[in-house]
């Protein structure tokens, strides 16, 4: 378990964070800028934090305030690197050796094998680096990190450059690492879809700071923010106000878009208040006549996307839905959109 | 007249040795110029560029005056060795090493410093003092640049004449190099000896840059 409180100063550029971070996966989400390598070089030990405190479990790896700071070597920490950092002049075998120099001979030999048989790495052993694939180095590095039976892993944006299947097959080596090693992995992506494939804790992070952090599905179903709302895909927002509120039938009633609607219990919220509201583009529903919760819109744009299609309509809504039922409304530019009671969220 | 190719011979010997000095110093200083950040380090950079720039009779003057035989150094020395430093060849070494070491410095410095980030980053999690770090991943991956550094010093020591000349002194067979030579063979119109000297220096010397070029080269292209 790590639990690090770190800020620093670049200039204009303030991190200030606070994290914990389990045994497990925990992913830190965000544009770039927002700092999440910085932290990762925190934790390491490549960046000395100006304040704040690292603990690794019960050791202190840097305390800003009794001037405690572990160099990196002593960290025993994995750093799986964005262009993996394989040492060019050495072969993969090479590469491993090295990071086990601690051990005697033939235990680094044995460890060396054993972590490239585990990483389907063997057969590449006398190769150099620039003769592998990008998936190939991926899990050289990987393997490299782990042959120092770290205590902590940290991956910055290992998915980069990697095409789809090889995205996958990194994901599912992930899942394996966490399985079999039980120790706190921070994972760094911008890639939304990859911080839902291998998150067990997401923490997203803006402009030097944690906006929110828990489960993702959690975090996905009430954005703190509509900025993390946005960060997220959530592509409607809307202002709205509290007309009703019934916490026993977990209901509640807002007017947005100029109309009432029906929505689940808003917590932490009175009578009047004004309100943001969200609902992911995936979850509107297209209706053939208007009914409760429907408005009606006009088509403004149309995105293809891999499995369907997403329109943009006047007022502002994003409908994401499948090629046939876009099709079988054919060219009619009314439509009528249902937003489900339950789909509604509340940023914050 | 026969040519007395003994100076080139000499040449040889002193560049040769004023190699390896400068290289294991110059190394060390490229080191501590790129890795530890102390007060004053531009300020030592500057003093190590300085050989680079002064006319070499300036230079020549400074290692007299600190050698000779009266100073602390110069007295200290023949302790050692029982013979003065100055107007021996290994004085001539000792004139051609301060010559080479910017040389070496600088491009050590720079080599080292681009192999730098993330491959001494890693070298540091996966456990590496910084001792094993610069002998098995930042040396390595910068040695092409420091080779061919190396060599140019190398082209550097053969031709240095006035520090040689300053502290070395023109004495035929012991400290008369080849670029002194050559200047003693005009001044006395042998014109043969000249001629040779100056051909034989000028065809090793290309050699020696072309071989420096070529290393950088391959460097490019690693």
């Amino acid at each position: 378990m790590i639990r690090a409180k770190i800020a620093k100063r670049y200039g204009s550029f303030e991190l200030d964070v606070e994290l914990v971070a389990a045994p497990g996966v925990t992913v830190l989400f965000g544009a770039s800028g927002a700092g999440k390598t910085l932290t990762l070089d925190c934790l390491a030990g490549f960046t000395v934090p100006e304040q704040g405190r690292i603990l690794l479990d019960d050791e202190l790896l840097f305390d800003a305030a009794s001037r405690v700071n572990l160099s990196p070597r002593r960290r025993n920490c994995g750093y799986v690197f964005q262009d993996h950092a394989l040492f060019p002049h050495m072969t993969v075998l090479g590469n491993l050796l090295f990071a086990a120099e601690r051990h005697a001979r033939l235990e680094r030999h044995r460890r060396a094998r054993e972590m490239m048989d585990r990483f389907c790495i063997a057969e590449f052993a006398d190769m150099h680096p620039h003769e592998l694939s990008g998936g190939q180095k991926q899990r050289c590095s990987l393997a490299r990190a782990l042959v120092t039976e770290p205590r902590f892993l940290l991956l910055d944006e290992p998915a980069r450059g990697l095409d789809l299947p090889l995205r996958n097959e990194l994901y599912e080596l992930v899942r394996q690492i966490r399985a079999e090693y039980r120790i706190p992995i921070l994972l760094v992506t911008h890639d939304l879809e990859e911080c839902f494939a291998l998150a067990d804790t997401m923490v997203v992070m803006g402009a030097g700071k944690i906006l929110q952090s828990g489960a993702p599905s959690a975090v996905y179903g009430n954005p703190a923010s509509p900025d993390v709302a946005r960060m997220l895909g959530i592509a409607n927002r809307f202002e709205a106000e509290i007309l009703a509120l019934d916490p026993g039938r977990d209901t509640s009633r807002v007017r947005m878009l100029g109309r009432e609607f029906a929505a689940a219990y808003l917590p932490g919220h009175l009578l009047g208040d004004k309100v943001k509201l969200c609902v992911p583009a995936s979850q509107l529903n297209v209706v053939r006549e208007t009914g409760p919760n429907c408005v009606s819109a006009r088509v403004a744009a149309v995105t293809e996307l891999p499995d369907g299609v997403r329109v943009q309509f006047d007022p502002e809504l994003t409908v994401e839905m499948s090629r046939e039922t876009f099709d079988a409304h054919g060219g009619q530019p009314d439509w009528w959109i249902e937003i489900p009671a339950s789909s509604l969220r509340a940023t914050g | 007249m026969p040519i007395d190719w003994s100076p080139l011979t000499l040449s040889l010997r002193v560049a040769a040795c004023a190699t390896v000095i400068s290289f294991a110093v110059g190394l060390a200083l490229a080191y501590l110029l790129a890795n530890r950040n102390f007060r004053g380090r531009e300020l030592l950079d500057a003093a190590i560029t300085l050989p680079l720039v002064l006319p070499p009779t300036v230079l020549g003057y400074y290692l007299l005056v600190m050698l000779g035989r009266s100073t602390p150094v110069g007295r200290f020395y023949e302790a050692v060795f029982g013979g003065p430093l100055v107007f021996t060849w290994q004085a001539a070494v000792l004139a051609s090493t301060v010559h080479a070491i910017p040389l070496l410095v600088k491009s050590s410095r720079a080599a080292l410093e681009s192999v730098g980030g993330e491959y001494e980053r890693a070298a540091r999690t996966l456990g590496a003092s910084e001792w094993r770090l610069f002998w098995r991943v930042t040396l390595p991956l910068a040695r092409r640049s420091i080779l061919a550094a190396t060599v140019l010093a190398f082209a550097r020591s053969l031709g240095d004449f006035g520090t040689t000349l300053m502290i070395a002194g023109d004495i035929p067979g012991r400290t008369q190099t080849a670029s002194i030579a050559i200047y003693d063979a005009v001044e006395s119109g042998n014109k043969l000896a000249a001629q040779m000297l100056v051909l034989v220096i000028s065809a090793f010397t290309m050699a020696i840059v072309y071989a420096a070029n070529r290393l950088e080269r391959r460097n490019d292209s690693r």
